[in-house]
């Protein structure tokens, strides 16, 4: 009986799943691919390739940490140009130094920013600014997402705290998309041009609001370095890197030891498995 | 507490004498994991995977109280807290690394286990309550990891927990009220988290409950073995410790050497990107995946497309449901009284394709919902129940299986002789085949 009502059960599965496959196939056979989709699929670019310092020898990525001087010029980048938009509202200034300003720069960077901490007049009890610590989080640019969305015509510029963490191949993906923006091509379909909007292959509409940041010379690094397109779109992206995973140095760093350990360890317990086994025929 | 499987416990010392005596907490571990629990001598490595377990769970209650400390469950500050712990906490990263990742070794780990389970007829008696309460174990990591997977308050964790919950409403008349109840109101909102932040603080500690039951049934008959002949006599057993402690330990250290290569150098790369990105209820990701332990539960959910007689959604929840529900009845589905696929050729080509079709599975089931993907699921989907529910019912009634070794020792004798495996190879069985495939990774 059992037995009867399992089979039963299945065929009922199958059934409905069999239903469900022929019906499906006659739908998609009827099915056309948006003009919007092929258009996205023709025109699409995938990421650059760049080799960061992060990804160590042969991009295993188990050595390999950051370039501090590189992260500083990202900073200045970041200063510079993205933070007239784009909040960074998870790193506090504290942690510069960690990536090679000592007390006294990061005080006054923290003194110097463009935006202040909203505060509470301790006197009157009304809202007031002052001026950032070291203590603080890099202030936001906008009070709130309508500011934001207001000052930028309709378009939200995302905080860039975790940014390189929350697209896939984060990295290579911002980088590609900050200095991949380019002229519409000649063959772009005329109707899927959105109006106020900015070309970039790299981008997954292919239309972004942000316009394009970098051109050659717009900032003038306090180490000297030429400031190209290509080096500056690869230094933010450093510096944005370390700002989503700044404790990246002390993980590996950690994970070259434990593994270490662990192989001695299980060697160790290999032999002394062998050893505890020897007299036993299985 | 002692089990009739056991050798006695005897105490040699004086304090030993007077402990057993009062409280006999080493005459339980004795026999439970000790010398005194005698254990078929020629399990193999597939065997480890209990004892993973069991570590993996112990990973993720020491890790998971540490993250509470940190942790606040609101919708206004919880993905907030989670950067406070990666950045601010000290070794809060390795805390929350460990425990995300720990959750995916977890089920890789209890996947083997159960494939070894499938594959050597453990679910058979008489360890059917053995088996069956791993289901409860499953099904209860299943609901843990799930709410769990919402906390940090992402994208993902919002979104996965607005599409499973809403499953719910499937069920006729009282689903739109069931899903409001177990939401604590009309979305998933700040009642939802908290509630499974509660329900995921508790709930390990059930497993750990439930573990303890499994183990106490498993040491009624004993431990299973790769030929799935029973023990005859002393000759085929081994006691627990030293010799399945020393194999445990070096066991251990190759899964802690595996688990250290995601959590300190691609601690990222088994989670989504969307979940670093706070959740928004006025933006729907792109396409909605859960964590992939649950992509072959997930590819049959959605493989129903066709609204016969019930909606498909429905359709979708009950078979769900079912695909993990016919595990209970295992035991009895197969009915052949030989348990190991070792000497049921006809039953092992079928597991193995069971295991090819639950990897099939696990690939449409984190793919995006369209075609060739939905009909690959569906397929798919109709041998997974066709499997267990057909196939396997037909086969153990009609197959003839191999000439079974008259006891575990004379099986582990004739093995030597006939493939020549140096002295002390584990494994070294009558069985041509190694399993080695995952049911889902």
């Amino acid at each position: 009986m059992f037995r009867f009502i399992s089979y039963a059960i299945g065929l009922v599965f199958i059934f409905v799943l069999a239903l469900a496959a022929v019906t499906g196939l006659i739908d998609s056979a009827g099915a056309e691919t948006s003009e919007a989709d092929l258009v996205r699929e023709e025109f699409h670019a995938s990421n650059k390739d760049v080799h960061w310092s992060w990804e160590g020898p042969m991009g295993l990525g188990v050595f390999g940490g950051f370039d501090d001087r590189q992260l500083q010029r990202g900073f200045q980048v970041y200063k510079e140009v993205c933070s007239s938009c784009h909040s960074l509202k998870r790193v506090a200034f504290r942690s510069l130094q960690d990536i090679g300003f000592n007390e006294a720069e990061v005080k006054q960077i923290a003194a110097d920013w463009i935006n202040e901490v909203p505060d509470i007049n301790p006197d009157t009890g009304e809202t007031t600014t002052r001026k950032a610590t070291p203590a603080d989080t890099i202030p936001l640019v906008y009070p709130n997402e309508i500011a934001a969305r207001a000052a930028n015509n309709n378009a939200l510029p995302p905080d860039m705290s975790l940014l390189t963490k929350a697209r896939p191949h984060g990295s290579d993906y911002l980088y590609s998309l900050i200095t991949g923006y380019e002229p519409v091509p000649a063959n772009f379909p005329e109707d899927q041009v959105s109006e106020g909007l900015h070309y970039n292959p790299h981008f997954h509409s292919l239309w972004i609001a942000m316009p394009p940041q970098l051109s050659d010379g717009l900032i003038t690094y306090a180490d000297g370095t030429p400031a190209t397109v290509d080096q500056m779109g690869q230094d933010v992206t450093a510096f944005l890197t370390w700002a989503a995973e700044p404790k990246m140095e002390a993980r590996k760093a950690a994970g070259i030891g434990t593994i270490v350990f662990l192989i001695i360890f299980t060697a160790f317990a290999y032999v002394a498995y062998r050893r505890v086994w020897a007299d036993v025929k299985h | 507490m002692s089990f009739g499987w056991s050798k006695p416990y005897e105490p040699k010392s004086d304090f030993g004498k007077w402990m057993d005596a009062r409280l006999p907490l080493p005459r339980l571990v004795y026999g439970s994991v000790g010398g005194g629990y005698e254990v078929p001598k020629n399990i193999n490595y597939f065997y480890n995977f209990g004892v993973l377990s069991g570590l993996a769970l112990l990973i993720q209650i020491v890790t998971g109280i540490v993250l509470a400390m940190h942790y606040a469950a609101n919708t206004e500050v919880a993905f907030s807290s989670v950067e406070h712990i990666m950045r601010n906490v000290n070794y809060g990263w390795l805390m929350r690394y460990m425990h995300a990742n720990g959750a995916s070794f977890f089920f890789i780990v209890v996947y083997l286990h159960m494939w070894r389970g499938l594959y050597y007829g453990s679910y058979k008696a008489p360890r059917e309550m053995v088996w069956m309460l791993g289901v409860v174990i499953f099904l209860l990591m299943m609901a843990t990891a799930f709410m769990g997977y919402v906390l940090p308050w992402g994208q993902m964790s919002f979104w996965g927990a607005t599409v499973i919950t809403n499953l719910f409403s499937a069920i006729p008349i009282v689903g739109d009220t069931l899903v409001t109840f177990l939401l604590g109101g009309f979305a998933v909102d700040n009642a939802t988290l908290n509630r499974f932040f509660s329900l995921h603080f508790l709930l390990p500690f059930v497993i750990a409950g439930v573990v303890i039951l499994k183990i106490w049934s498993l040491h009624i008959p004993g431990s299973n073995n790769p030929t799935g002949v029973e023990v005859k006599g002393p000759a085929d057993t081994i006691p627990f410790h030293p010799y399945f402690t020393a194999k445990d330990l070096f066991g251990v250290g190759v899964y802690l050497i595996a688990f250290s290569i995601f959590l300190f150098f691609m601690p990222n790369f088994l989670g989504h990107p969307d979940n670093y990105i706070e959740a928004n209820a006025l933006a729907t990701p792109e396409h909605i995946v859960p964590e992939w332990y649950f992509w072959p539960f997930y590819a049959i959910l959605r493989a129903f497309t066709f609204d016969f007689i019930l909606p498909a959604k429905l359709w979708g929840v009950i078979a769900m449901g079912a695909a993990i529900v016919l595990l209970f009845f295992l035991p009895w589905l197969d009915s052949s009284p030989v348990k190991s696929m070792r000497y049921r050729p006809k039953a092992r080509m079928w597991t193995w394709v069971l295991a090819a079709d639950i990897i099939v599975l696990s690939w449409c089931g984190g793919a995006v919902a369209e075609q060739p993907y939905i009909i690959i699921s569906q397929i798919a989907s109709m041998y997974y129940f066709a499997h267990f529910l057909i196939i396997l019912p037909l086969v153990s009634r009609t197959e003839t299986p191999l000439p079974l070794p008259a006891s575990i020792s004379e099986a582990v004798l004739k093995g030597k002789e006939s493939t020549g495996a140096p002295a002390g190879q584990p494994d070294s069985g009558p069985a041509p085949v190694a399993p080695e495939a995952q049911p889902a990774e």
